[in-house]
C-alpha cells in the first residue's frame, strides 16, 4: 500500500466526518475528492485490492443496471462494493472504498469482494484505467446533455478509448439492440457477452433516431424489428453486419401492474418490481454480467426479484389515499419510453412534468421537443407542469395538446403543496421530473413528513 | 411547408420549430401540410410555402451535404424569389459558403447566405449556452450550442445581434445568424420558434403574402404560455451571464464557488 493512499484515506475520513458531524451534510463526492486530491492514484490503489470489478456505463439504465447487478452477487453470496447512485464519477467510486478502508488503507476482505461501479460516460476511461475491470457493461447510447458532451460521438469516443485501456481477458457485455454499442466490439478483441431482447410483440415507434447508419461501411441500417428509437433488430445491407445473437435472450418479456417478468433463455422466469420494456434490458444487462461472473442459476433469477423501484425511478409515495409516483428522465430516449409508460395507466390519473434546466438536469431543454408527450393527449386526468423552467414545460405539453393547469410555483414546497391540494382523492399523480428536481421534490417530501419513501 | 432531412438534421429538438409552425397555423383556421424532404427524395422548392432545415453534428452534416448541393441552384432560386426558410444551427452552416471542421475537412454549403463557418479547433470553447438577440422580430430567445465560428460577408445582413450569448462568435462583431430576403438562418435552438412566436408568425406570414399579396395580415392570438415560456428564458440568460461575469481575483472564486453550489440542486 502506499503511503500517498493510506494519507488519502485518512484525509478523507476526516472530510467525511467534518461534512457529516459538523455541517450535518451526507455527501457521497466529498471523501472521495479529497481522497483524489492528496493520492490521485487513490482509484487505483483502493480498487485494486478487490478480487474483481465491473463498470457499467450507457445512456440510460446504468443506476438500475448496477443495482440488479449487485443485488444478483448478493444473493450468489458475494460481499459487493457499489457507488450510490448520482456519484458515478472516479470520486464517487472512491468515496464508496474509502467507507470500506481500514486505518491502514486495506479495504476488509478485499479479496473476496467484488466491485460494481456505475460509470458516467465521460469518466469511464479513467475508471478503467485505474480499476482494470473483469467486465464493462454498455447499456445504450442515446444522445443526453449535449450541452454537456458536445455531440453523440464524442461520448462513443470516450469509450473506444477506455477499451483499449483494460486487460485482455476483459469481458464486454453489450447490447445486441443498439448498433451504436455492437460497434464497440470491433474497437479490439476481447471476449463479449450480449444481451437483447427477442420478444418481438412491442415496438414500431418513431422517436429520436440516433444511429441510422453503420459506422464500418455508411450505409442506412435496415431493421427486421424496432423496438424503439434505433433499438432494434438491425442489419447493414452494405457491409453485412448485424445483430449478433445474443447469448443472454429474452424470449418473452410481460410488463404488469406489479412489474415484469422476463423469460431468459436457458434460466427461465425472472421476475422484477420495476416496470416498463427498457427496464427488461437493464435486468438482461445485469444477468449477462452476472453469468460472467460465475453466478448461480439461483442467484440470477433471485437479485432481480429483490429489486423495486431505484431512487426516482418509478418510486411510489403514499399520501393519505393519494399516491405520487416520480419518474426520473435525462434525455428524450428514456422519457420517451415513461410516457409509453404512463400512456398505459389509469386514464383519470393526473400527469406532472417537472423540468429544471441546471447543471446537471442540462442547460438547454430544447430535449424536451423530442419526446412523444402527444401520446398522452386525450387522457382525462389533469395536467400539470412545474420546475425552473415551467413555463417552458408548460408549453411543450400544451402544443402537444394537453390542457395545462396554470404553471406550479418554482419553490418545490409550494409546487407540492398546489399538487396535493388538487388532486382528487384515491389517484395517482405521475411525476416525470429532471435529476435536480427530483432531489428537491424528495427532500421535501422527506421534510415535511408526508410520505416516507418506499426506499427508506 | 418542407422539412428537410428530419432523420438526419434533428439534433436540438428541431421537430419543436414544425409543431410550432403547424400549431399557429392551425389557431388562425390555416390549414397545413408538412413534406419531409430526405435524401434522394424528389423536391422541387418552387412548389412550397416554407422550408425548415435543423441541426446536426459534423457527421450528420457530411451526410447530407453532398444531396442539398444538387439541390442548392433550386433553393436559391426560390429564395429569390421570396420563399421563407428557416435554417437552424448545422443546417444554418450548409446554406453559407462553406464549413471547415475540426480536421480541416471543407463541407461546400450552397451559398445563400454570403458567409462561411470555420471550426477553431479542439482547443477552442464550444459555444454553448442561453441567448437573447435583439431582431426585427423584437427579442428572440434560444439556446445554441456550436463548434463553428460563422464570418459574414461585407454585404450579408445578420438575423440579429447578440445581447447576451456568444452568437456567430467571430470575434469581429456580435451578430448572430444571417438573413436573407426571406430566409432566416439562426445557431438557436430551444426550439426556437415555439417561445417566439413572433418570428414563428412572422415566416408564417412571409409564407401568406408571398402566396396571397401584401395586405395579408396573421390574425392575433393570446400568447401568454408562449410569452411565459419567453420570460423564463430571457430571465435564465440573464442569470447564468450573471454568474459568468462575476469577475477574478479571490473573491470573485467565492462567488462563482457560491453560484455553482446554487446550481447544484442548492444542496
Amino acid at each position: 500500500m502506499k503511503l500517498r493512499v493510506v494519507a488519502a484515506v485518512h484525509a478523507a475520513r476526516l472530510a467525511t466526518f467534518v461534512s457529516r458531524r459538523l455541517l450535518g451534510r451526507g455527501g457521497t463526492a466529498l471523501p472521495g475528492l479529497v481522497a483524489e486530491r492528496v493520492a490521485p492514484g487513490a482509484l487505483a490503489g483502493l480498487g485494486g485490492q478487490l478480487e474483481r470489478t465491473v463498470l457499467v456505463t450507457g445512456t440510460n439504465g446504468k443506476t438500475t443496471t448496477a443495482r440488479i447487478l449487485a443485488a444478483i452477487l448478493a444473493a450468489d453470496g458475494k460481499a459487493v462494493v457499489a457507488n450510490r447512485e448520482g456519484s458515478n464519477l472516479t470520486r464517487g467510486m472512491v468515496s464508496a472504498l474509502v467507507a470500506e478502508a481500514g486505518w491502514r488503507g486495506r479495504i476488509a476482505a478485499a479479496e473476496t469482494t467484488i466491485g460494481v461501479f456505475e460509470a458516467d460516460e465521460a469518466s469511464l476511461p479513467a475508471a478503467a484505467a485505474a480499476l482494470q475491470p473483469a467486465a464493462i457493461v454498455f447499456t445504450n447510447l442515446f444522445r443526453d446533455q449535449l450541452d454537456r458532451y458536445g455531440e453523440v460521438d464524442t461520448v462513443a469516443g470516450f469509450w473506444r478509448r477506455a477499451i483499449a485501456m483494460v486487460p485482455d481477458d476483459c469481458v464486454l457485455i453489450l447490447n445486441a439492440d443498439d448498433p451504436s454499442v455492437a460497434e464497440l466490439a470491433t474497437v479490439r478483441d476481447l471476449p463479449v457477452r450480449w444481451f437483447g431482447i427477442d420478444d418481438l410483440r412491442s415496438g414500431g415507434e418513431r422517436g429520436a433516431f440516433d444511429a441510422r447508419w453503420c459506422g464500418a461501411c455508411g450505409t442506412d441500417f435496415s431493421y427486421d424489428h424496432r423496438f424503439f428509437g434505433h433499438i432494434g433488430h438491425w442489419r447493414c445491407r452494405g457491409c453485412g453486419r448485424e445483430r449478433p445473437t445474443p447469448g443472454t435472450s429474452a424470449l418473452r418479456v410481460s410488463d404488469g401492474e406489479d412489474g415484469l417478468s422476463v423469460e431468459v433463455q436457458g434460466l427461465g422466469i425472472v421476475e422484477t418490481g420495476l416496470r416498463g420494456q427498457y427496464n427488461a434490458w437493464n435486468t438482461l444487462a445485469a444477468i449477462a454480467a452476472g453469468e460472467v461472473l460465475g453466478a448461480s442459476a439461483a442467484a440470477l433469477r433471485k437479485g432481480p426479484a429483490t429489486i423495486g423501484p431505484v431512487f426516482g425511478r418509478q418510486e411510489s409515495f403514499a399520501i393519505g389515499s393519494k399516491t405520487l409516483r416520480l419518474y426520473l428522465v435525462k434525455n428524450p430516449a428514456g422519457a420517451n419510453q415513461v410516457v409509453q409508460l404512463l400512456g398505459r395507466t389509469d386514464e383519470d390519473d393526473g400527469f406532472a412534468f417537472f423540468l429544471n434546466d441546471r447543471f446537471a438536469d442540462g442547460q438547454d431543454v430544447s430535449w424536451t421537443w423530442d419526446v412523444d408527450f402527444e401520446l398522452l393527449a386525450g387522457r382525462g386526468g389533469r395536467v400539470w407542469a412545474g420546475g425552473d423552467r415551467g413555463a417552458d414545460a408548460a408549453l411543450r405539453l400544451h402544443y402537444a395538446g394537453l390542457g395545462v393547469e396554470p404553471v406550479l410555483p418554482p419553490q418545490p414546497a409550494e409546487a407540492l403543496r398546489t399538487l396535493l391540494e388538487a388532486m382528487d382523492e384515491g389517484l395517482t399523480l405521475h411525476a416525470i421530473v429532471t435529476y435536480t428536481a427530483l432531489l428537491e421534490l424528495r427532500r421535501e417530501l422527506a421534510r415535511q413528513g408526508l410520505a416516507k419513501s418506499t426506499l427508506d | 411547408m418542407a422539412h428537410l432531412y428530419p432523420d438526419v438534421m434533428n439534433i436540438y429538438g428541431d421537430r419543436g420549430n414544425i409543431i410550432a409552425l403547424r400549431h399557429r397555423c392551425e389557431l388562425r383556421g390555416i390549414d397545413s401540410e408538412v413534406v419531409e424532404v430526405n435524401a434522394g427524395d424528389p423536391f422541387d422548392p418552387a412548389e412550397f410555402d416554407l422550408v425548415v432545415i435543423g441541426g446536426g453534428q459534423d457527421r450528420e452534416q457530411r451526410r447530407i451535404a453532398d444531396d442539398l448541393l444538387t439541390r442548392g441552384p433550386s433553393l436559391k432560386a426560390a429564395v429569390e424569389d421570396g420563399l421563407p426558410v428557416l435554417a437552424v444551427c448545422g443546417g444554418f452552416q450548409l446554406f453559407g459558403h462553406r464549413y471547415v471542421g475540426l480536421d480541416g475537412e471543407t463541407i461546400p454549403g450552397i451559398g445563400i447566405f454570403d458567409m462561411e463557418t470555420r471550426h477553431p479547433g479542439v482547443e477552442a470553447d464550444r459555444c454553448i449556452g442561453d441567448v437573447v438577440l435583439a431582431t426585427e422580430f423584437g427579442a428572440i430567445v434560444g439556446f445554441e450550442n456550436h463548434g463553428g465560428r460563422t464570418y459574414l460577408g461585407s454585404g450579408q445582413e445578420p438575423f440579429g445581434t447578440v445581447v447576451h450569448g456568444r452568437g456567430n462568435n467571430n470575434g469581429a462583431d456580435s451578430s448572430e445568424g444571417a438573413r436573407y430576403r426571406n430566409a432566416i438562418g439562426t445557431y438557436l435552438h430551444g426550439s426556437v420558434l415555439p417561445k417566439n412566436p413572433a418570428l414563428a408568425d412572422g415566416l408564417i406570414e412571409m409564407a401568406l403574402k408571398r402566396r396571397y399579396g401584401d395586405d395579408f395580415e396573421l390574425a392575433p392570438h393570446d400568447d401568454a404560455a408562449e410569452q411565459a415560456a419567453h420570460a423564463s428564458a430571457v430571465a435564465r440568460a440573464k442569470s447564468r451571464e450573471g454568474d459568468r461575469g462575476l469577475g477574478r481575483g479571490p473573491l470573485a472564486a467565492g462567488r462563482r464557488l457560491r453560484a455553482k453550489l446554487r446550481d447544484l440542486a442548492g444542496r
